[in-house]
């Protein structure tokens, strides 16, 4: 498999002032001006990461830098293995090649201060639990033993309360989350993962199950969160709209290789149609969404656009 | 046509219906009767908590063949001369095994494969208690129980098994809702999503083999899923509804066995009956939001918190 296009925009410093020349194309191997470890306000550093799932490389080459406060989105046609990425990152899925440091530390070990939002069907509808309850389980899920009533089981509750408020969920966050529309419960889910006050959020496809009016407002709920608590937000996406304005990173994984940098260097014409290594096109509408035109979409493994 | 017909029993029902405390004096008098409210209630206990889980997991199913799977063991172990709680203990831990194995994380991978399992499973008990001259009227008793002839021994048994359970089921507990309500987060979280479904399949088992020494085995499965299917109509708070369903499995057990004192119908039959009215009466509770109207009715603050 030949990598086709990789490229390392920004520098670690991640300073969007002092971007390397917007050259999207260049080889990550000839990338040698990021910095080797990062500073302490790094979340997220790959550098020339490999993925093979049984026995099959998936994506090959990824090198970035996500620091505390951006949004990075993880972009790609379908089954390119973009939830593997986050997979990576969360230390579920060991990296074939390469190195993974999240938080300063190997994937894995800060577990508490990652919240995971996987790519989610809906809940059964008979499930009798309340949103709260599945919120709480994000905080203190994962302990042993009775959650007695006391000091600390107030505060538990307390914080449920709070990033619940955060998300705008208050009004139905008693209810049982089967019966919750899927917005309710994509809006409870991202309470969920920001429970135990997370430093780095992985998001994968939050905005799939919403529609059109929905999309926007949890995006904008996403970034708000993102700047206002200074928390890292790695998001895989299906479509770049509703996000696009927000972001400051795209990854974009391809059957080739990958491209990452500022959206804008990275979803043109020229990068995307080196990555395909065919003829793609941008396309800016009138209100800034972009439309990739002729984007070869790779035969579906299990005919189900979800998988990885 | 000798006897007095069937509706003279109800008589001293209704009168035992009017005086309970007598009631139970006159039943407590007898040791057998003693030893049966003894282990319904240790039965009730496991089971509430185990079913609620098992409901609220969507593994019916599984809960279902394990009760079935208890039948051949129990009688395998009458024909070789071994202990029935063992027979019971056996077969239900290895279907556990083999479901957790094969089944996918519910235990029920491929329903067709695992009904076929549990009809050969009857089959089998069938022929042990056919093979096993000495045992009259057994089968009767392991398919349906037989809670008047429970002994001290079994008693003691119970207790201890329900003790047990209970302990791993609050040391475990919160992560198992968590594998249960979202396995995705849970595993990320650093939770053993696999270990954790086996782990549970275990306990169910050992939650139904304790059970169907006071049901029998066709009739175990009824007192696991009745109590907790009607308190997740009741509540969707985890603990309230694990407290109800321990409540609810407790009333129908005591309210079968008063009956069935009194009346000539067996205990099996009662449990089942008064367990699937509970169950008709928390549909109507959740139908018609009778406890959401109360509850706005006295604290008109909680008018938008539901459940």
């Amino acid at each position: 498999m030949s990598r086709l296009a990789t490229g390392g925009v920004r520098d670690a410093s991640g300073d969007a002032g002092r971007e390397a020349s917007g050259d999207a194309g260049r080889d990550a191997s000839g990338d040698a001006g990021r910095e080797a470890s990062g500073g302490a306000d790094v979340a997220v550093r790959l550098e020339d990461v490999a993925v093979r799932v049984g026995g099959r490389q998936i994506w090959s080459g990824v090198s970035t830098t996500v620091h505390q406060g951006r949004f990075a989105a993880v972009l790609g046609p379908n089954g390119v293995g973009k939830s593997t990425l986050l997979k990576v990152i969360l230390g579920v899925q060991p990296p074939a090649a390469g190195t993974v440091e999240v938080l300063g530390g190997p994937p894995g070990r800060a577990r508490g201060a990652v919240g995971y939002l996987p790519q989610r069907r809906a809940f059964d509808p008979g499930l009798r639990i309340r949103g709260v309850d599945v919120v709480r389980l994000g905080l203190d899920g994962h302990r042993w033993g009775l959650p007695l009533p006391g000091r600390r089981s107030r505060a538990a509750a307390a914080r449920v309360e709070e990033v619940v408020d955060l998300v705008g969920a208050t009004a139905y966050a008693r209810r049982p989350i089967g019966e919750l529309s899927g917005g309710e419960q994509q809006r409870l889910l991202i309470a969920q993962a920001l429970a135990p006050a997370p430093r780095l959020l992985l998001l994968d496809e939050p905005l799939d199950s919403l529609d059109l009016p929905h999309q926007s407002t949890v995006a904008a709920l996403i970034a708000r969160i993102c700047r206002e608590h200074r928390i890292a937000v790695v998001m895989v996406a299906h479509d770049v709209n509703p996000i696009l304005s927000y972001l400051d990173e795209v990854i974009y994984l391809a059957r080739g290789g990958a491209a990452w940098g500022s959206p804008r260097e990275v979803i043109t014409t020229g990068t995307l149609s080196r990555l395909y290594d065919t003829s793609v096109e941008v396309l800016r509408a009138s209100d800034g969404r972009l439309v990739v035109v002729g984007q070869p979409e790779p035969p579906s493994v299990h005919g189900d656009r979800h998988d990885r | 046509m000798t006897g007095p017909p069937h509706a003279v029993h109800l008589v001293p029902a209704l009168a035992a219906w009017l005086d309970p405390v007598a009631a139970l004096r006159e039943m407590w008098a007898l040791p057998f009767m003693v030893n049966a409210f003894r282990a319904g209630t240790l039965a009730a206990v496991l089971a509430g908590t185990a079913g609620w889980f098992m409901v609220a997991r969507r593994q019916t199913f599984a809960g279902h063949t394990l009760s079935v799977v208890g039948f051949p063991g129990a009688a395998g172990a009458v024909l070789v001369g071994a202990p029935v709680w063992l027979g019971y203990l056996g077969a239900t831990m290895l279907a556990a095994l083999a479901l957790g194995r094969t089944g996918g994380r519910r235990g029920e991978g491929d329903g067709a494969l695992i009904g076929t399992v549990q009809a050969f499973a009857l089959a089998c008990g069938f022929w042990f208690v056919a093979s096993y001259s000495g045992l009259l009227g057994g089968t009767t008793s392991l398919l349906f129980g037989s809670i008047l002839g429970i002994t001290s021994g079994q008693v003691t048994f119970l207790a201890v098994v329900t003790v047990a359970a209970l302990a791993v089921l609050a040391a475990s507990g919160r992560r198992l809702l968590f594998v249960t309500v979202d396995p995705a987060v849970a595993g990320a979280r650093g939770v053993g999503v696999r270990r954790t479904d086996v782990a549970f399949l275990l306990l169910l088992a050992v939650a139904v083999a304790a059970t169907v020494e006071v049901t029998g085995a066709l009739l175990a499965f009824a007192l696991l899923v009745l109590p907790a299917a009607s308190a997740q109509r009741v509540t969707a708070r985890p603990a309230t509804a694990l407290g109800l369903s321990v409540l609810m499995a407790a009333t129908a057990v005591w309210a079968a066995l008063t009956v069935a004192f009194y009346t000539p119908y067996p205990f099996g039959f009662w449990l089942t009956t008064l367990a699937f009215a509970g169950y008709l009466l928390a549909v109507a509770l959740d139908r018609w939001h009778v406890l959401t109207r109360w509850r706005h009715a006295w604290r008109p603050s909680a008018r938008w918190r539901h459940g």
